[in-house]
């Protein structure tokens, strides 16, 4: 029973995703999240506008399939797992508290950000749209995201996907370093 | 609906898996970027060592998939601009929003509107790279 209510390990996670490499390639298809993005707008018409979303997607519906696994896994782990707030470094803590950050430790996510009132304000719904924004495209641009490139093209000792790694750590210590400071306290 | 079932499955054992590891987590994502923690690294990690193993064995074994078809992974697209710059991008926010395009759904489980603007946001993305996208 811990397993089911307690976080999981590194050590535990880490091998899980592995296995639902293994998994997937096994059943013929490749890991990656991104490119039911492209799916869902190839779905919604975007292929009026672009021929970027004029493909054959419904070779990709299976991934759509994973994609509301995903969402239901995460209603019956977050609503009825008991999800705990992730116990963050104290020193993290301490900076986040710089930045005007008091949920850490206590949430899930921070509120400060992704309550309702938070995103009824210019600047919380800004963050929100602009942060999706900027994954939703660098994502395309790269061609992968963190499972496509991280997991599965450094596991197939791509080097499009090392470099694209690199570029999303290069990305992500600017914004946190230097833009996150600038941006919560504006 | 063919096939839906396994797939399914399969998302939803990745749904419990980004949260219980709290890798859909901002607080993580942020963790990880200020260097202060194992956690996502140990699972970023451990992960690709295994994936390795695990896609070696399958290439020298010559094994075959469920349908009985030989395994063929295609290879990344090439281009060191578009992988840099898009990895950038694509780092901004991760690290603004703490949520990948896995996550971002596994998200929609907290019932909170925002992590809908979050998706909103994501496809916006997607569908401006389609439009700008040289053929």
């Amino acid at each position: 029973m811990d397993l089911i209510y307690n976080p999981w390990p590194w050590y535990v996670a880490g091998p899980l995703i592995a296995f639902t490499l293994f998994l997937l390639t096994k059943m013929g298809k490749k890991f990656g999240m991104s490119s039911n993005l492209k799916t869902m707008c190839s779905i919604g018409g975007a292929g009026k506008f672009a021929d970027f979303f004029k493909y054959n997607w419904k070779k990709d519906v299976w991934n759509l399939y994973v994609v509301a696994g995903v969402i239901i896994g995460g209603v019956i782990a977050l609503q009825f797992l008991s999800p705990t707030a992730p116990q963050i470094h104290q020193e993290v803590v301490v900076m986040l508290q710089e930045l005007g950050i008091n949920s850490t430790n206590t949430a899930f996510l921070p509120t400060e950000l992704f309550s309702i009132e938070s995103m009824l304000t210019v600047k919380g719904f800004l963050i929100l749209l602009i942060g999706g924004f900027l994954v939703g495209f660098g994502a395309r641009y790269a061609g992968g995201c963190t499972s496509g490139h991280a997991i599965s093209g450094l596991s197939n000792l791509q080097l499009p996907s090392l470099i694209a790694t690199i570029g999303f750590f290069i990305g992500g210590l600017v914004m946190v370093h230097i833009l996150l400071p600038l941006i919560f306290n504006l | 609906m063919k096939h839906f079932l396994p797939f399914f499955g399969i998302g939803l054992f990745l749904g419990l898996l980004f949260i219980k590891s709290e890798v859909a987590s901002w607080f993580r994502i942020y963790e990880m970027f200020q260097f202060k923690s194992l956690h996502m690294y140990g699972i970023i990690g451990s992960a690709i060592v295994l994936g390795i193993i695990i896609l070696k064995y399958l290439q020298y074994s010559q094994a075959k998939d469920f349908s009985g078809k030989a395994i063929s992974i295609k290879p990344k697209d090439k281009g060191v601009k578009s992988n840099l710059i898009g990895g950038i991008i694509f780092g901004l926010g991760w690290a603004l929003v703490g949520a990948c395009p896995g996550p971002m759904f596994v998200l929609l489980g907290t019932a909170l509107p925002s992590i809908l603007v979050l998706i909103l946001g994501a496809l916006l993305g997607t569908f401006v790279y389609g439009l700008i996208k040289k053929k």
